[in-house]
């Protein structure tokens, strides 16, 4: 169901920074909305999304309802070695999402 | 001729009546619900602790005009050498007028190479928007930005 879109360049040189992009789709619902009966719409949303390169974490977010639905983080990081970046997303009902990327690095 | 003039109509009707139904489908309002100034000085608060927060080093890029609330594109950057003993730990959004205070906190490290970030929020009004960046050496840095709001998120009325 939930699908994520991720952007790392394949090769890079050694030391270059480089940027990460990535989108999650998901409905990302606040959790303040109501339906006309007056029936709180429940929140659901992501609330966590870390970025592993090589099994070692670079990069964390917490995320709120005021981030938008499908979310869509950008960061950098130093190309330093060959290898995976893992990405992984939490959020409410059970939601787990791991995606992966990887880099050539010369 | 005529018959294929009758197809596109008879089309046209019936895609524009189920956008219609799609349309009534999601029957949502708002709780009257915002953060207050002085919430969003508990959730800074909350970060920052007792430190003192200076402006500057930070920049917060988000449309001063934005005609839907529901997906604003916001870039925050710091200048920063990003080394090993200077580099930025963590960076926190903070609204003024959404149901919640928070939008999103980002935990960084000296491997970034360049202390920058990127997403989309929500804005349920016209409102500022406050970005806090703590360094390594424990300083906390700020930066504001002032954002209109045409279109505010989840306000969708009844039909």
């Amino acid at each position: 169901m939930a699908s994520a879109l991720i952007n790392v360049p394949a090769r890079a040189k050694h030391g270059e920074i480089i940027e990460i992009k990535t989108l999650m789709s998901h409905i990302m619902e606040p959790g303040y909305r109501h339906t006309a009966d007056g029936v709180v719409v429940p929140r659901d949303i992501i609330t966590s999304f870390t970025c592993r390169y090589n099994g070692v974490e670079i990069f964390r977010t917490d995320l709120f309802p005021a981030i938008a639905a499908n979310p869509f983080i950008t960061f950098f990081t130093v190309a330093t070695e060959s290898g995976k970046f893992d990405f992984e997303w939490i959020g409410d009902n059970g939601f787990a999402e791991t995606a992966s990327a990887s880099i050539t690095v010369e | 001729m005529r018959n294929h003039d009758e197809s596109t109509r008879r089309r046209f009707l019936g895609l524009a009546g189920s956008a219609a139904v799609m349309g009534a489908v999601p029957i949502v309002t708002l709780r009257p619900a915002e953060a207050t100034p002085a919430m969003l000085a508990t959730a800074i608060g909350n970060v920052v602790g007792a430190a003192v927060v200076r402006t500057g080093k930070v920049k917060l890029d988000v449309p001063p005009l934005v005609e839907n609330g529901n997906t604003v594109p916001m870039t925050v950057s710091v200048s920063s050498p990003m080394t090993p003993d200077d580099y930025v730990k963590s960076i926190h959004v903070f609204n003024e007028k959404n149901p919640q205070p928070n939008i999103g906190n980002f935990y960084l490290g000296p491997q970034a190479g360049r202390a920058q970030i990127s997403t989309r929020i929500r804005l349920a009004d016209s409102q500022k928007i406050v970005a806090i960046v703590q360094l390594s050496d424990g300083s906390f840095w700020s930066a504001s930005a002032d954002v209109v709001v045409t279109l505010a998120a989840c306000t969708e009325e009844v039909i």
